[in-house]
């Protein structure tokens, strides 16, 4: 397997070095990191060309590293069911970058790049009809990132006087409970209550 | 009535499927009794199930992953399970690949039962769902002979399972497979040649092959038209490659051939399954069921009475849990409904950073509009039963 991801990858450094960064296989998979302004040219590229044919588009999805410059990835898996091979595009993104829209090329990009935006505020360029998707009609944020909290900020429930559905601001009965269990035996980066005062 | 009288409707799609009741909105614009634009508004289940994940231990992960497709809850723990193997390079022991093998065609099965029998009710036909939920409840007694839950079994844990089969299960899962052939060929019978079935399904809702991928389908809906891809057979995990069975393919690719197609599964599935039980009373008998250097899986209770380094691998796994090395990966499995992957990533902590889940149903159900258009509003139920989708694994 890793043989043949290693040959896809010389192939694509071959025919278009200028498309994407770096080529990587780690445990067997190829990952090909691009620019924004590559990214539809290079997937045009995959999908048409007769030694690849990745004609199908697997998964789109964000990542958050709220540490870097460019906070996103967008990570793009495709899959070539004629040579049976998977490949993965990894695009940086900043917080206001727009990314261009591969629904261009393949229309089942709209769901996975709607979600993307709903999810981690990725904006896509091109795209048909970016609404919201997986969240509730009218809701603000974006609960992917790492700095939105687990909790949420507003909670729902039925309000018999009004008839309706109304929108609160969470009310946790019980402090939520994030257990830091990572063993402190084996370095942290964080002071030990106390050890302040052995220096 | 005069020509200018005449305009489209748009209505909402009332809870016809029964994995779908109350939890999609299928906003339809019709002309007359024509369609002309489908717009699922889902969502409706959306729990956050990724977010969760990434606040969990990759052991606390587990249980959410029965919650997507809960009408096959273990090929989804399979997914994640493989997922974290193959970063952290964990080999699974033969015995508990093949339990693994033969709870996830239960789980086939399991799934293709309620779309089959489903959509025929969907179509009209009371007869079916009877027959084929009682055949689902003794599979699901089977799950929970295993792990003590019919649905929610957290079963497949990484490294394993969590517990041996006792042998009269296996032997009973064994004498199930052999009158479960007949229960397909009762279903066959009321469906096959029936004429309104037909009528129903036949070259509705066709997708062309290249259709197929663009649109980014998998499983049954890419056989439908025609691809000989089944990822048990093109990318072989566990022990598929040492098993015997045939993938059925479809020629027109519409819901009567994909209807054909899940019930030929289920068959094979069966075949499976024998094969399976067979070795597990056989070859296989006794063996360990997980990986055994206790860095992944919690030791036996009596070694833990015996051995400190047993008590002390018990006290990590249950409160830090075990970290899986930095990196990433999508790993796959042919789910019941098409290709079900994780994409995680780990950054070296006993919690994953990241972890995308591809639902094969939300690719599927995103085609509605493309698939449906042009159609008559009763088909609509038709196709939406035949894509088969159940909203735990699509709104997530």
């Amino acid at each position: 397997m890793s043989a043949a991801m290693e040959d896809l990858a010389s192939y694509l450094k071959e025919n278009r070095e200028n498309l994407f960064e770096t080529a990587m296989v780690t445990y067997g998979e190829l990952t090909v990191t691009t620019s924004i302004e590559n990214i539809v040219p290079l997937i045009t590229f995959l999908r048409d060309d007769v030694q690849c044919r990745f004609v199908n588009l697997t998964d789109i999805c964000g990542v958050d590293w709220p540490g870097r410059a460019r906070r996103f990835d967008v990570v793009y898996h495709l899959l070539s069911p004629y040579q049976n091979q998977r490949i993965r595009v990894k695009v940086p993104v900043g917080e206001d970058e727009p990314i261009a829209s591969v629904t261009g090329i393949f229309p089942g990009a709209d769901w996975f790049e709607r979600e993307a935006y709903d999810l981690y505020g990725i904006l896509f360029t091109g795209h048909p009809d970016l609404r919201r998707i997986l969240t509730d009609y009218g809701f603000e944020g974006y609960p992917m990132r790492k700095d939105f909290p687990l909790t949420g900020f507003v909670e729902v429930r039925y309000d018999d006087v009004a008839k309706r559905v109304v929108y609160e601001p969470v009310e946790l009965k019980q402090e939520f409970r994030s257990f830091d269990f990572l063993s402190p035996w084996e370095g942290t980066d964080y002071v030990l209550p106390g050890d302040e005062k052995a220096e | 009535m005069t020509e200018h009288n005449v305009r489209n409707f748009n209505i909402n799609f009332g809870p016809q499927h029964p994995a779908a009741h109350g939890v999609l909105r299928l906003v339809l614009e019709l002309d007359g009794e024509i369609v002309e634009r489908v717009d699922p508004h889902i969502g409706l289940l959306h729990r956050g199930t990724e977010k969760l994940i990434e606040n969990k231990t990759y052991l606390q992960a587990i249980p959410y992953f029965d919650r997507l497709d809960y009408v096959a809850p273990m090929n989804q723990e399979h997914a994640f399970a493989l997922a974290i193997e193959r970063l952290s390079g964990t080999e699974v022991p033969i015995r508990a690949q093949l339990i693994r093998v033969l709870y996830c065609e239960i789980g086939r099965i399991l799934s293709h039962l309620l779309n089959v029998t489903t959509q025929a009710m969907d179509v009209g036909a009371l007869t079916p769902p009877l027959w084929g939920f009682e055949e689902r409840e003794k599979l699901m007694t089977f799950y929970e002979r295993a792990s003590g839950s019919r649905m929610h079994a957290a079963y497949f844990r990484a490294g394993g399972v969590h517990q041996d089969l006792p042998e009269d299960l296996v032997e009973d899962i064994g004498k199930w497979c052999d009158q479960f052939i007949g229960v397909v060929d009762d279903l066959d019978q009321l469906l096959t040649g029936n004429r309104i079935f037909k009528q129903r399904n036949v070259d509705i809702g066709v997708v062309t092959l290249e259709e197929c991928w663009a649109w980014g389908f998998s499983g049954v809906m890419v056989r439908g038209s025609g691809a000989a891809w089944d990822l048990r057979r093109s990318q072989p995990y566990e022990c598929y490659s040492e098993l015997d069975f045939d993938i059925p393919i479809g020629k027109n690719g519409d819901c009567y051939d994909r209807y054909l197609i899940r019930m030929i599964e289920m068959r094979e599935s069966t075949r499976i399954m024998k094969q399976c039980v067979e070795r597990l009373l056989g070859k296989d008998r006794h063996g360990p069921i997980h990986a055994t250097d206790g860095k992944m899986v919690p030791p036996k209770r009596e070694t833990m009475k015996r051995s400190m380094e047993a008590l002390i691998h018990h006290f990590k796994l249950y409160t830090e849990g075990f970290r899986v090395p930095e990196g990433e990966i999508y790993a796959c499995v042919e789910a019941p409904k098409g290709e079900f992957g994780v994409y995680l990533i780990s950054d070296g902590t006993n919690k994953p950073y990241r972890c995308k889940i591809k639902a094969p149903g939300f690719a599927h159900l995103q085609a509605m509009d493309h698939v449906c258009s042009g159609h008559l509003l009763a088909d609509v139920s038709a196709v939406l039963g035949s894509l088969d989708v159940v909203f735990g694994e699509v709104d997530r």
